[in-house]
């Protein structure tokens, strides 16, 4: 291979992947400005943000738990994006991820480890998976358009959440909105104690890496990719839209429910109201970030988890309210794609 | 101060550029050393195949782009262009080939755009409305000021354009491409209505690659390839096949060599097809055509006369009703249609970005769009890249398609070697029924020549072939017979003589055969 050749590969790579991340640097800078306007030490409250993030193992571990919903719904969100599916309803899906575990966690909670595991796990991801489809039916036979009817079945999971966990399926002692504790046999491993790190961050980076190979490797991710960029040009070339239109909702979806069972059965082992704090509205982002791309989505998922993980830490040390924070995070955001609309734009020019 | 003083000062000089370069990043030299002399009042055409640096060449002029060196030299005197205001205050106007007009604006409003304080726009409209409506009296563009661009038809729309070039005073009118989005028709009424603005004095500098809109409207064409100047010749001395000659750099074959018709069994066969379009209106009606082995049956017609929508019919991308379809003695059902690519038939398609190339995908991915679920290209769903890429550059040689590497995005590729990869992607399956939509509308000559004597290989092998096309040249060219489509009906059959050029245009027209012959 030549010069050349190395070089133009580098930059298609840079650009695909990498490029976004230079984004940061500068959104934290405006952040700093923000900080001192509001009368806070930048470099101190950035202190207290990478401690919080990275100062022992306990707390990267801390990092590595809030990365792993964030990895389960980026990772999905990638596949549903570049079908050109516009999948806001990661967060619905989400709950409804986790209610089905609940339920399975504590209704079943006598079977043995090794079949409620499982269970819970795959209750989960179809219950996700099919909260997403029913987005993509609507599309498919009535045009709704997706992004409306994810954000509404988002409204409707967390509000059914909402009446499960303060109706039937209220803990015994009715104190608390939340469900009675899941079975221990349903509890994932928390392999490295005493901190709290549990397969199922493992099981999401293996997801992340099977829905690479799906998107780039297969030929069933040739014909999800061909359908988000040209439709016209899929159904020409004998691709059933609509199909891979409901797949793609039913692997993001999916992705999202798992990541919803994986939260109650390693983390909370319960279900309640907020169970997400925006995990799938976070999760867009994330998989943004990275250009779609699954294998990428580890990257920025460990990033959004780092920032809310130190985030919190700067709350309490440099007492630096919550809301600066998510002003850095959105900054993040903001800055992210504004260097996809440059780097956009001089390709274009170059042209 | 030598440098602004023009070699020669002829009074007839309007323009004159020298040595222009551009390049641009990633190594594409569009200008190199370009040298243009424009004269005063003349009708310049600048030829030249896609990618030659013609377009390029006059955005250097109007200001898009700044050239890496060289001179221009406007009315005498060194014309130094940062931007297109520079342009336009020195009174040139450029009409690109895609409109820059806002659709929800009134053309009024188009017209002033950007040149007049918002506010003032507000006040000041009346005038601007009279002043365009004299010109449009004079001219005779019939061009209402005061409708909005979105309600105005492509033509109307270029009379716009035209008309906000001549609005700002311009000297020197530079139109790129401009019949490329017109009807036969309005392309006429156009070069009629130029030759009228050259007659009353303006400069008009014409973007093209087709030559007979070179032999009728110029007075004298500048030829380039591959960003240089070849030379610059007066119409009259010359003729159709030299400019091709040099357009090309080599001989072109202006004609097809087929070989006779060998008569065959019926491959397709189409019973009362009737297919409505978007609206619910009827497009096609009762449609019913066979077409034989080793046989072309081109569809000659207006654009617009229900020809998208047959294409897409029998393709199976729109919803139709039929008595009977057959092809290669399989009766087709309308679940069928869906699966034509697997019974033996190939579809080029009119659009080449909108439907027949996944523009952001690579040449070689964009090559198996139809069979990458097919051995030996997925195995057990993976896709096999190797065999892929191999493939690719087997189809890249076999049909000289310009590309560097099989991996680069189709995007970048000239619409010429866009098309070529959609033919060959088509052909290479070895289609016994081969439905081919414009083949070769916007490509340069060179990739014409090459289609076409691809579809007469393909006919000469043995396919059916149906050819729509709105070019009449292309339709007498490669057919064995035509059928004439006016609103959706077949208005007659006629043989490909040209002595029935004549009975064909008055077909296209709504006669009827009787009254046609």
């Amino acid at each position: 291979m030549d010069f050349v050749s190395i070089k133009k590969r580098l930059l298609k790579f840079s650009r695909s992947a990498w490029t976004p991340f230079a984004a940061i640097p500068i959104a934290l800078g405006i952040g700093a400005i923000v900080l001192l306007i509001s009368g806070y030490d930048p470099i101190q409250a950035y202190a207290a943000m990478w401690q919080g993030a990275f100062k022992d193992r306990t707390a990267i571990t801390e990092v590595l738990i809030k990365a792993t919903p964030l990895i389960f719904i980026g990772a999905g969100l990638a596949v549903a994006f570049r079908c050109s599916i516009w999948n806001i309803g990661a967060e619905g899906q989400f709950y409804a991820g986790a209610v089905a575990a609940t339920a399975v966690g504590i209704y079943l909670g006598d079977l043995p480890r090794f079949l409620l595991v499982p269970m819970v796990l795959i209750a989960g991801a179809s219950s996700g998976a099919l909260w997403g489809m029913l987005a993509a039916f609507l599309k498919n036979r009535f045009g709704a358009n997706e992004v409306v009817t994810t954000i509404m079945l988002n409204y409707i999971a967390i509000f059914i959440t909402g009446w499960l966990v303060t109706g039937p399926m209220i803990e015994t002692a009715g104190l608390f909105a939340q469900t009675a504790k899941i079975s221990q046999n349903a509890w994932l491993w928390r392999f490295l104690p005493p901190t709290r790190l549990h397969t199922g961050f493992i099981l999401a980076l293996v997801l992340a890496i099977v829905l690479y190979i799906i998107i780039f490797k297969t030929s069933l991710g040739y014909t999800i990719r061909a359908v988000g960029i040209n439709p016209d040009a899929a159904r020409y070339a004998g691709i059933n839209v609509k199909r891979k239109v409901l797949l793609a909702m039913a692997i993001s979806g999916g992705a999202a429910g798992l990541g919803g069972a994986v939260e109650v059965a390693a983390i909370s082992y319960r279900l309640y109201q907020l169970i997400s704090p925006g995990y799938g509205f976070d999760g867009i982002a994330v998989s943004l970030l990275v250009n779609n791309n699954p294998l990428g989505v580890i990257f920025s998922g460990i990033l959004f988890g780092a920032l809310r993980s130190g985030a919190e830490v700067m709350q309490m040390n440099a007492k630096v309210p919550s809301v600066l924070v998510f002003l850095i995070q959105g900054l993040v955001v903001l800055s992210v794609v504004a260097f996809g609309v440059y780097s956009y734009v001089s390709k274009e020019k170059e042209e | 101060m030598e440098d602004s003083m023009p070699k020669n000062n002829d009074p007839k000089t309007i323009l004159r550029m020298e040595e222009i370069h551009k390049s641009f990043p990633g190594g594409v030299f569009a200008n190199r050393g370009v040298n243009l002399e424009v004269h005063q009042g003349e009708i310049h055409c600048l030829l030249g195949e896609n990618g030659a640096g013609k377009t390029v060449l006059m955005s250097v002029l109007y200001g898009l782009y700044k050239p890496d060196s060289g001179s221009i030299f406007y009315k005498n005197e060194k014309f130094d262009v940062h931007n297109p205001k520079d342009a336009i205050q020195n009174r040139i106007g450029m009409v690109h080939q895609h409109f820059m007009l806002v659709e929800t604006l009134s053309v009024a409003e188009n017209i002033i755009l950007g040149q007049y304080k918002p506010w003032k726009v507000l006040n000041n409209l009346d005038p601007v409305i009279k002043k365009i409506q004299q010109m449009s009296k004079d001219y005779r563009l019939n061009v209402d000021p005061t409708s909005l661009v979105k309600d105005l038809s492509v033509g109307e729309q270029q009379r716009v354009e035209i008309l906000k070039a001549l609005y700002h005073g311009a000297d020197l009118l530079i139109l790129d491409e401009p019949t490329a989005v017109l009807t036969p028709q309005e392309s006429e009424n156009l070069l009629d209505f130029l030759r009228q603005l050259a007659d009353k004095g303006l400069t008009i500098v014409f973007i093209t690659h087709k030559l007979e809109e070179v032999m009728q409207i110029s007075d004298r064409v500048t030829i380039l390839r591959d960003g240089k100047t070849i030379t610059t010749v007066n119409t009259k001395e010359t003729n159709p096949r030299e400019l091709a000659k040099m357009m090309v750099g080599r001989d072109v074959l202006m004609d097809l060599n087929k070989k006779e018709k060998q008569p065959g069994k019926v491959i397709f066969s189409v019973k009362n097809l009737n297919v409505k379009d978007e609206r619910g209106l009827p497009a096609v009606k009762n449609f019913s055509f066979d077409v034989y082995e080793r046989e072309v049956v081109g569809i000659a017609g207006v654009s617009g006369n229900g020809q998208s929508e047959l294409a897409l019919a029998l393709a199976g991308l729109m919803d139709s009703d039929f008595d009977s379809i057959i092809l290669n003695d399989i009766s087709i059902t309308k679940r069928d249609l869906t699966r034509l690519n697997q019974l033996g038939m190939a579809h080029i398609p009119e659009d080449r970005q909108k439907m027949g190339l996944i523009l952001p995908f690579s040449v070689s991915e964009n090559f198996i769009a139809e069979t990458f679920n097919d051995r030996p290209f997925s195995k057990y769903g993976f896709l096999q890249f190797k065999t892929i890429k191999n493939y690719s550059q087997s189809l890249v040689k076999k049909f000289s398609i310009r590309v560097g590497d099989v991996d680069e995005e189709i995007a970048h590729l000239s619409g010429g070697n866009q098309q070529k990869v959609v033919v060959a992607r088509e052909l290479d399956r070895r289609p016994k029924f081969l439905l081919v939509n414009q083949p070769t509308r916007g490509i340069d000559i060179g990739a014409t020549e090459f289609v076409r004597q691809q579809i007469i290989a393909e006919r000469d092998g043995g396919a059916a072939i149906l050819l729509i096309s709105t070019d009449l040249e292309e339709i007498f060219a490669l057919s064995d017979r035509i059928l004439v489509m006016f609103e959706g009906q077949i208005m007659g059959e006629v043989s490909p003589n040209p002595d029935m050029i004549e009975q064909v245009g008055l077909l296209m027209a709504g006669k009827t055969i009787e009254s046609a012959l």
